[in-house]
Order: C-alpha cells, then sequence, then structure tokens
C-alpha cells in the first residue's frame, strides 16, 4: 500500500525501533497501537523525550514513573491525567494541541476498546494538524504501526536466586504499508543500564544465561 | 527635651508569647493549655503554661515532651504569625499613625506625637494598651525610651501588673546597666564578654570606644553604642498596604459549586483589576471558604505566571470540590453552604515581570494554557506531574504533583534507601496493590514463617480480588523473600513484609508483596 501523506515531519526516534516502524521513525500525525507492554510504549516515548518534546500519559493510573525515568523520559516534560474519566476524549484532544507525544490507554468496555471509527479519525485530523504523534496502550483503529512482545526472557532471575536484571524481547510490529508483513527486531527492554537497545548477535545464540545470574544482596 | 544625642524617643508595644497566642488561635487551641512551637525539631516558642513545666526555646521536641508530657505541638508558620498581627496594626494605626513593625508581636511608634496629643507618655502608653485589649489582646506591654533597643528592652521589663516601663528622658544608660550581656544577642561576644569579666550591659558600655573598635571592630562598636543607650536606629514608618481583598457574601448560603462559581466570576475580575489597577498581579492566591456555620477552607493557590479572572474563578471552584471531598492540602473541610468567599493575594509581582512577548509565546507558555484547559475539565489533581523521590516500595518511590503546584520533597531520592530492591523498576506499579495468592505445586498457599523460610517455592499465581478474572499463571523463576521492615516507630507508618519477584509463563514479571494480610501484587514489570 503506498503511503497516504506527502512528506511527513518525524520525530526523533530510538534506531532500535526506528527500524520497526513504517518510514523507520515516528511521524507527526501518526497513531502507533502497543498491545500490552507498558515498557514498550515508554520506549517509544522516550526518543521525543530525550529531544526535548513534552509527553502525555492519559488514562494509565498505575503508571512507573521511576522506569519512565529510566528509560530516559524527562520527567520535567512528562504531564500524567490518570483518571480522564468520561471526558476522555476532549482531554485528549486537548492534550494534542499542546503536546507532542500523547500516550493514551483507550477506555474498555468488557474487554473491547470503546473508540468508535468517528472518534478516531476526529482525533487523527488533529494529530496531522497539530503534528503530534499518539501511542495508544491497546488497540486503536487504523494506527499506522501495531507494535507487539511475542517472546519476553529475564536475566538474572532464577528458581529462588538472583534478581530481575535486564530482559531480551522480540518486539514485532505490523504496518498497513508492508502488506501483511510483520517485522520482527530482539530488544534489551531494559538492559542491564535500564536503557533500551538492540541486542547485538553473536556466533552462538545470544539467548538469556538464566543458570548464571549476577548476584547481588539485598538487605531489608 | 525629646531628644538626646540625635536619638529619638520611642514607644514599643510588645506582646508576649505572640507567636503562640496567633497560632493557639488558629487552630483553637486554649492559650492556657501546654503548647509548644516548633520549627525544624527544635522548640521555637512555647505558651506561658509549658515554660512553668521547663520547656524552652532552642530545646528539641523530645526533650521538651519529656519534661511535660501533655505538651501540644504545633509547627510554627511565620506566615500565619504576620497574618494574624495584620489585624492588630490595622487597628493600632487608627490610634496612632506612623508605625514600625519590628516583628510579628512588637511594633514601635515614635513617641513625641502620641505623647502631646493624648497628654503624656502615661496616657498615651495606657490609651495604647487600651486599643489593643479591644482587638482582643490583653496580655501586651509598652516600654518607652530613647533608642529602640532601650525602649524595647523597657517593654519587656514592664512588670505584669502596671505593664507600662517608661525610662526618663536621659536615665537610659543607667536603666540598661543592670542588664546582662547576653541581650545584645551576638552568640560571638556573648560568650566572650563574661570571660572577660563583663557581665552587664553597664559593663560593657564603660569601656572606652575607641579599645571596643580595636578589639571587637564595627560590629562591636555598634553594640557598644548600644549597650550605652545611644541606639541609632531611627522607628521608620511604614506605609499601610493597600486593601486589595476581595470578599463575597451569599445571603441565603449557597451550597452548589456552579453557583457559588457564578456568584465569584464578577468579584474576581474586580480583584484582578484591583490589582492591575496598582501595576501588580498576583501570583500565588489565598482562596478562603467560610460556611453558614462559621468553618473556613482555606488554601494558596500558586501560579507559574499570573492569575486571571477566569482562574480565579477554577481555584475556587476547585477549592469547593475539594473542600466537599476533604482533599488534602486544603486546610478545614466544609459542611455547611457557603456564605462567604474571600480571595486576597499571598504574593504579587510587579505586571512588568509578567508581560506577554511581542512576538508571541513561548513553548512552555502553550503548554501550560493547555494543561490549565484540561485542568479546567478534570480538576486540579486530574492533571499531574511527577518527580522521583525516595523509599522502598515503588509506589513510595514516586511523587505526583498537582500541575501547577510546588513540588514538596519530603524524601530525597539521592539518599542510599538501604533494601530498596535494585533497578530495574517496575513499568507498571498500581495505584491500588491487586490482591493475589500464591500457590506451591500440591496447591497450598506459600507462606513465611518467623525466620524468613518459605514453606515452599511458589508454582502458580492467582487473581483473586475484585476484578479479576480468576486467571492462573504458573511461576518460571522467581527470587525472594527480602524482608522489609520499615517504621516501626511509627504505628502508623509502620510496614512489614516479604517481598518476591516473580517470572511467569508469558514473560512478564511481577513484583509480590506478602504482608499480615496476605498476597499483594505491587507492580509488574511489562
Amino acid at each position: 500500500m503506498q503511503r497516504t501523506r506527502l512528506d511527513t515531519r518525524s520525530l526523533p526516534t530510538h534506531p532500535a525501533l526506528g527500524e520497526l516502524l513504517p518510514g523507520g521513525a515516528l511521524e507527526a500525525g501518526g497513531s502507533y497501537a502497543v498491545g500490552d507492554s507498558t515498557m514498550l510504549a515508554l520506549a517509544l516515548l522516550q526518543g521525543p523525550s530525550a529531544a526535548g518534546s513534552w509527553c502525555a500519559v492519559v488514562g494509565v493510573p498505575d503508571l512507573g514513573v521511576e522506569a519512565a525515568a529510566g528509560l530516559g523520559i524527562d520527567l520535567e516534560r512528562l504531564v500524567l491525567v490518570p483518571h480522564p474519566g468520561e471526558q476522555w476524549l476532549s482531554v485528549v484532544s486537548a492534550l494534542i494541541d499542546v503536546v507532542p507525544v500523547v500516550l493514551v490507554k483507550p477506555p474498555t468496555r468488557e474487554g473491547r476498546v470503546r473508540i468508535g471509527d468517528a472518534a478516531a479519525s476526529a482525533l487523527a485530523s488533529r494529530l496531522r494538524q497539530r503534528e503530534a504523534v499518539l501511542v495508544s496502550l491497546g488497540e486503536w483503529p487504523r494506527s499506522d504501526a501495531r507494535l507487539t512482545v511475542t517472546e519476553s526472557n529475564w536475566a538474572g532471575i532464577g528458581a529462588g536466586f538472583g534478581h530481575l536484571a535486564a530482559r531480551q524481547v522480540t518486539v514485532s510490529s505490523t504496518s498497513s504499508s508492508w502488506a501483511g508483513r510483520a517485522k520482527s527486531r530482539r530488544l534489551w527492554l531494559p538492559g542491564p543500564d535500564q536503557r533500551m537497545d538492540t541486542v547485538v548477535a553473536r556466533d552462538a545464540a545470544p539467548r538469556v544465561d538464566a543458570d548464571r545470574p549476577e548476584m547481588r544482596s539485598i538487605a531489608g | 527635651m525629646n531628644e538626646v544625642g540625635g536619638v529619638a524617643r520611642l514607644l514599643v508595644l510588645w506582646v508576649p508569647d505572640w507567636p503562640v497566642l496567633a497560632h493557639a488561635r488558629a487552630h483553637r487551641l486554649s492559650v492556657d493549655a501546654p503548647l509548644a512551637l516548633v520549627d525544624t525539631g527544635t522548640v521555637f516558642a512555647c505558651s506561658g503554661r509549658a515554660r512553668a513545666e521547663g520547656v524552652v526555646r532552642g530545646q528539641r521536641i523530645r526533650e521538651a515532651q519529656s519534661r511535660c508530657p501533655r505538651l501540644q505541638v504545633v509547627r510554627y508558620d511565620p506566615a500565619l504569625d504576620a497574618r494574624a498581627f495584620e489585624p492588630v496594626l490595622a487597628g493600632l494605626e487608627q490610634a496612632l499613625p506612623g508605625l514600625h513593625p519590628l516583628r510579628p508581636g512588637t511594633v514601635a511608634v515614635r513617641a513625641r506625637g502620641p505623647a502631646r496629643y493624648y497628654g503624656g507618655e502615661q496616657a498615651a502608653a495606657l490609651t495604647v494598651l487600651g486599643t489593643v485589649a479591644e482587638l482582643g489582646v490583653s496580655v501586651a506591654r509598652v516600654g518607652i525610651a530613647h533608642g529602640l533597643f532601650a525602649a524595647e528592652r523597657a517593654a519587656r521589663a514592664a512588670p505584669p501588673l502596671e505593664r507600662v516601663t517608661i525610662v526618663p528622658s536621659g536615665g537610659t544608660a543607667a536603666f540598661l546597666a543592670p542588664l546582662p550581656v547576653s541581650l545584645l544577642e551576638e552568640p560571638e561576644l556573648v560568650s566572650l564578654l563574661p570571660r572577660l569579666g563583663i557581665r552587664t550591659l553597664g559593663g560593657f558600655a564603660a569601656l572606652d570606644a575607641q579599645d571596643v573598635v580595636a578589639r571587637f571592630g564595627p560590629l562591636g562598636a555598634r553594640l557598644h553604642a548600644l549597650a550605652g543607650g545611644r541606639d541609632p536606629r531611627p522607628a521608620t514608618p511604614r506605609i499601610p498596604p493597600r486593601d486589595v481583598d476581595a470578599q463575597v457574601d451569599f445571603e441565603p448560603a449557597i451550597d452548589r459549586v456552579d453557583q457559588v462559581a457564578f456568584g465569584v466570576r464578577v468579584t474576581s475580575d474586580d480583584f484582578v483589576n484591583a490589582l492591575l489597577a496598582q501595576r501588580l498581579v498576583c501570583t500565588a492566591l489565598r482562596v478562603e471558604l467560610v460556611g453558614e456555620r462559621g468553618e473556613t477552607s482555606e488554601r494558596v493557590w500558586l501560579h507559574p505566571r499570573s492569575f486571571s479572572a477566569a482562574e480565579v474563578v477554577d481555584r475556587v471552584r476547585w477549592q469547593l470540590q475539594g473542600a466537599m471531598h476533604g482533599d488534602a492540602g486544603i486546610a478545614g473541610e466544609l459542611r455547611s453552604p457557603v456564605a462567604r468567599v474571600r480571595l486576597s493575594p499571598e504574593a504579587v509581582d510587579p505586571v512588568g515581570a509578567h508581560e506577554r512577548g511581542l512576538w508571541g509565546t513561548g513553548p512552555d507558555e502553550t503548554v501550560h494554557s493547555g494543561l490549565s484547559r484540561v485542568q479546567g475539565m478534570v480538576g486540579h489533581r486530574g492533571v499531574l506531574t511527577a518527580t522521583a523521590s525516595g523509599g522502598r516500595s515503588p509506589a513510595e518511590r514516586q511523587t505526583l504533583v498537582p500541575w501547577g503546584d510546588r513540588p514538596l520533597r519530603s524524601r530525597d531520592p539521592q539518599k542510599p534507601w538501604p533494601g530498596t530492591l535494585p533497578p530495574p523498576a517496575p513499568a507498571t506499579v498500581y495505584e491500588l496493590p491487586r490482591q493475589i495468592a500464591v500457590l506451591d505445586a500440591g496447591g497450598r498457599p506459600v507462606a513465611v514463617d518467623e525466620r524468613g523460610e518459605l514453606s515452599a517455592p511458589p508454582a502458580s499465581i492467582h487473581g483473586t480480588g475484585p476484578g479479576a478474572t480468576g486467571s492462573r499463571r504458573s511461576v518460571t523463576a522467581w527470587a525472594g523473600p527480602w524482608p522489609l521492615e520499615e517504621r516501626w516507630w511509627d504505628a502508623e507508618a509502620a510496614r512489614s513484609a516479604h517481598r518476591f519477584q516473580a517470572v511467569d509463563g508469558d514473560g512478564v514479571a511481577w513484583l509480590l508483596v506478602l504482608d499480615g494480610d496476605g498476597w499483594w501484587a505491587e507492580g509488574r514489570y511489562d
């Protein structure tokens, strides 16, 4: 499928995620759906935030702020609206007006996302007009790309010893512009330094070695 | 003979224990009860009753409490202190103009005018005492002498019954002579002089001025002049602030938020315009709501720039909504319809400092106005900013502050916080921890005994709380228990729990906590 827009401006994106997005980066006016991984959604915010953009998070009362800061999101320019309630749509559109990157968790009813096509296209036109990006934690109608974590392996923890230290995930992305094909990448999310990074493949399968974790004592 | 060596004759009014009086009134406590005001962990001021039991200024709270177990401790608020003195100043200004407030509770005025007007210094002093007694301050003292230092000492030396000390002209040095040098309030000199054998102000004043300058420098020379009754400080009359407070009375009282908001609209317009007329803008606003039954709710609202009339109305509305739900940060709770709304500027700035740029506004200003709009939709506490704070559980390690409020950092994240779980932090920190059940391979609940031993390795996690769909997740890897014993000295905040990390079959990791009430999921590493 051809691109639906002419020369779109792209936002600074982490190179590890850029390969998974159509156009190679977050594109202004785009909407992206992330399936059930808060960390991955925050990773999408990291690039613009590190470059000085404001970010907003709507409808995620359980956000781990420390994890966001660990990924490299600037808390000074992060705004949270945990309980937008019935005013969800007007809050999101008001935020799109002023904040370039908005992470939303769409309201659900009986497990299904409750965003109508009309509301989604109204927001989409607003996004294009304001050159903002919407990241949805959950399904989003006509999203530019849909990213999911298909495999996740933790390092540092075993059967009764160690502690969570780092995680390797396989993120797969589908987009309507790739004619049904999916792309996938192996990422550190978070790596040993709490940041996100591409897993550099070595000769042997670079799988997480769960048998020999880094030992560290934790006192109460 | 009114001037001696260029030193004016001054009248000083002193209210003993004014901070205690002001705070007792504000907190509706009895002044007769043992009461102490604390500032940064030490006693700042105390009531007479507490003093009789051995509480003194500068003592640590714990020591004061051990001397007087019934002691009521109130945090000292300098703003409240000053604010409560304002009506006294305004009342006094009716009787004698040209006041020079030294600090809350102490005020000076040139004595010549009142003495002539009221027919003598004694009469003037009694008039002043009568005026403040009408304002509800019955314990004040008055001293009249040459110079601020001597007049203040005279006021403090006034006997409790007569309440007036008049130091005759030319008798200043003689009045000060027997007083101890510690009154000079200069730590270095106060400790040094007694070691040199000089214990009274008279002894200090008797030294040769040249020698004092040579030995103690300019500061010593100034204090030497004070001890000799030559206080060069004049009494500078204050310029009374113009009243810009706005007030709306509702008769009958109103119990609907939107009606109150509508009612204050015109007043808040006038309030902002009245400030603008003085070329000022309000950057911090105090909103005081008075209920029909006399209870008050007050709160200071901050603004990163300056309040417009519509924003003032918004703050009144939010405060009403908060006061009805007993919101934190608002002093007092409203239980009856609103009878009065009072707006006063807590901080003002010259309007020039807040002028909009000629070429439009900066990007952050747009963000601010947009977020204020969102706050208008979801309420003041609906839009939050986050800061990292210190603590051992992930929920403690983040502090959320409403947009526009000053972040208060009570726990320093830079401190080591031993016992914290090492990074990474969970990406999901449950606002309310979810209740779960953790079972071993045999289906029995996993427990931890007193020695910190696990009954059996956990094998599966089950959601049990409301909203859980009875999901079962098998545990593929786990670690713990890590005990947590926090604030055992404080029954309210004490916490004793065991923490675990577990990875389920989908590769999602969980932060699990076992406390006296059972198993909880505190966070999810998703």
